[in-house]
């Protein structure tokens, strides 16, 4: 069960080799969290992932998942359920792509939007229907400020991010009063290994800056959180810029 | 069979609005509807609840069945002679106030507020002001009703191993449907009060220790923001039942009168962060500055002494959305430097508490889980926004435990686990009865889940 300040006693992590994942994690281990589920594709960073987790104190445990692979999230999922309550479900996986070569490869770009978005959606609703069951929890969906609006830059991604985030609001709005609480997190440029050799835009955050947001989120029950906060501000800003001046904005 | 019982999925909370989750919400108005409900309440079980003033958890049952007992409403039996009544869990004790003063009669034990119900009485077994001299409810319980997850009532009289299981046991036996009750004789409803202020902590602790054998009421409200040489500052109100000739001769014609009056309550959605580090400091500076340094014999109505913030109905409502949470420990008698600590970091940390309680207490109560001790209680209400408020509790809990003190279930929302057992020793016994009495877990509560009570040690 979660406490009074919202921090869940076990978590369980889709993408479980995500940077801003296992920030969270960590963070909430130091809390309450005693129970962790990573699930993702069997690798030996996923078992080192859960292994370092457990040198914190957690019960940690890997189960494969593949967000590409949405026939067999419900039994992926029903059997972490099965163990027990799941206090928070933190979906977390996602691609960023390569622009300029998705253009040209639709096949690649697919796969962008369909570990984004759709397989976001399978197991968003999963998770969602097994957490309204157990009357409690949180699901916090990974979103990003690039799903705000989206640019010429990283259209692809953003556009996954976008669909992503319209889908989590609105399941957020249909399980409200079921006890199941619906956190949509948009981070900025988070510094990780998937952002790594890009250049460092203003505002740029760090997965620990990310995973402190979270636990704010969660003891405030919010059901939106920009990390930073202030890219709320600049996104309502950028949002009605004109077009003309948008696409020649260097972002 | 029963007739149809309303039943409907909502979002349930404790006092303190914090953590809500979803249940199933039946109401019986009968026995036969309650057992049904029992039987029926499904593969999350189900958890009885009485007017939801449990801070926390206790009374939610996310996914399951909370079973609202309050519809269970009857007082079958006074015996204005002996002084007992027998009535249904669902009674408030603000009802049986209101039946029993006019017949010269009280409570024998009160919270500060009348608006808990009998079995939620005997489920958190509260205190009130008068625990150095009465103990705990349950004492005053001779025999109760209990509806256990088998669907059979039995009768369980007091000293047995299952009466002193549920009184504490935060409704996780069963479900109390009727209680026999011993009451105490008063020959009016107003009170004698004195009140004194005291400058410092130890000032406190000094006159309560040399005073308190003296009065059946006991209580002061402490100032957690005063510091330096203040620092628990406090204000002491003790009394007992004024006697009839203490009134004046008007009030001597309608010495029971009891009608307390209600504010009206605040609207439902006020914002987070009304009660500010400085509005607080300054309501408690006046509170303080107000109480007369000595006063003798003042008479007070029963409402003012006892349930003051009863006259605002929903007043947990000024935290805003965010909720609060209610701390409450105990430490024993020579642990005085505990108590001493960890008001001084509360002090330090300047939370904003307003209703901040300090009381020592009578003997330990039988109930395993019971929360009394002899020593000293101190209770305090802080907004859940504050931020590091679960850090600052966390190392509290540490002093208190490792001090062999505890702290209270029934205003729980965020204990650690692990600190359960320690805190309350009797927890192995509670959970084989537990796993005698109710095999399948059919009385749960997310009190039950978040602190492990299903698992042995």
């Amino acid at each position: 069960m979660k406490d009074a300040f919202g921090l869940p006693q076990s978590l369980l992590v889709l993408g479980g080799t995500s940077e801003i994942a296992l920030a969270t994690a960590r963070r909430l281990i130091a809390r309450r969290t005693r129970t962790v589920w990573l699930a993702g594709r069997p690798s030996p960073a996923l078992e080192a992932a859960a292994a370092e987790l457990r040198l914190l104190g957690a019960d940690a445990h890997t189960v494969p998942f593949d967000a590409l692979d949405p026939g067999a999230h419900e039994a992926v999922l029903g059997k972490v359920f099965a163990e027990g309550d799941v206090d928070l479900v933190l979906l977390a996986f996602g691609v960023l792509g390569d622009q300029a070569h998705d253009e040209r490869e639709p096949a690649a770009a697919v796969r962008v939007a369909q570990t984004n978005y759709t397989g976001a959606v399978s197991a968003g609703l999963i998770a969602a229907r097994a957490l309204q069951t157990q009357g409690h929890g949180s699901l916090v969906v990974l979103s990003s400020v690039a799903g705000e609006r989206a640019r010429r830059s990283n259209f692809i991604y953003g556009s996954s991010k976008a669909g992503l985030d319209a889908f989590a609001q609105g399941l957020g709005d249909a399980l409200h009063g079921t006890g199941v609480h619906v956190m949509v997190v948009r981070p900025g440029f988070v510094r990780t290994k998937m952002t790594a050799g890009l250049p460092q835009p203003p505002l740029a955050t760090t997965p620990e800056a990310v995973a402190t947001a979270v636990e704010l989120g969660l003891r405030r029950r919010s059901e939106t959180v920009w990390a930073p906060g202030l890219l709320r501000v600049a996104m309502s800003a950028l949002r009605h810029v004109p077009r003309g001046v948008f696409r020649r904005l260097p972002i | 069979m029963a007739a149809e019982t309303a039943s409907e999925t909502v979002s349930v909370t404790g006092w303190g609005r914090t953590a809500p989750t979803a249940a199933r919400v039946i109401r019986p108005r009968t026995y036969p509807e309650a057992v049904a409900a029992v039987r029926d309440c499904g593969a999350r079980g189900g958890i009885p609840r009485g007017l939801g003033r449990a801070y926390g958890d206790a009374a939610q049952n996310a996914g399951g069945t909370v079973i609202d007992v309050t519809g269970l409403d009857r007082i079958h039996v006074v015996d204005a002679d002996a002084g007992v009544v027998l009535c249904d869990a669902g009674v408030s004790l603000h009802r049986l106030m209101e039946v029993l003063l006019p017949l010269g009669w009280f409570v024998p034990v009160t919270p500060g507020t009348r608006y808990v119900t009998v079995g939620g009485a005997i489920a958190a077994d509260i205190h009130g002001k008068n625990h150095h001299v009465s103990g705990s409810f349950a004492r005053h319980v001779t025999s109760f009703e209990l509806l256990t997850a088998d669907g059979t009532v039995r009768t369980v009289r007091q000293g047995s191993p299952l009466f002193d299981a549920t009184a504490g046991g935060m409704g996780l036996t069963g479900i109390v449907l009727t209680a026999t009750v011993g009451l105490q004789p008063v020959e009016t409803s107003l009170m004698s009060v004195d009140t004194e202020r005291a400058a410092d902590l130890d000032d406190l602790m000094a006159r309560l220790t040399a005073g308190d054998h003296r009065y059946r009421y006991s209580v002061a409200w402490i100032d957690l923001l005063a510091r330096g040489a203040a620092t628990g500052r406090a204000v002491l109100t003790r009394g007992d039942h004024a006697p009839l000739d203490a009134l004046p001769a008007r009030a001597r014609r309608t010495p029971l009168s009891f009608r307390p009056s209600r504010l009206p309550a605040p609207p439902a959605f006020l914002p987070d962060g009304l009660l500010t580090r400085t509005g607080v400091a300054l309501f408690n500076e006046l509170w303080y500055r107000r109480a007369p340094r000595a006063r003798t014999g003042e008479l007070q109505r029963l409402s003012a002494f006892f349930h003051p913030l009863d006259g605002v109905p929903h007043w947990n409502r000024v935290y805003g959305r965010g909720g609060f949470v209610q701390y409450q420990f105990v430490v024993g008698h020579g642990r005085e430097d505990a108590l001493r600590r960890i008001v001084q970091r509360v002090s330090a940390r300047r939370c904003p508490s307003f209703l901040a309680v300090l009381k020592r207490f009578g003997e330990a109560d039988p109930g395993w889980l019971s929360f009394p001790r002899p020593g000293w209680t101190l209770a305090l209400d802080i907004p859940a926004g504050l931020p590091g408020l679960g850090v600052l509790l966390d190392e509290l809990d540490e002093e208190v435990a490792a001090a062999g003190g505890r702290v209270y279930l029934a205003k729980d929302s965020r204990l650690r686990p692990d600190l359960l057992a320690a805190m309350y020793p009797r927890l192995d016994d509670f959970r084989a009865l537990r796993a005698e009495l109710d095999p399948r877990g059919v009385f749960v509560s997310d009190l039950a889940r978040r602190l492990n009570f299903q698992e042995p040690a």
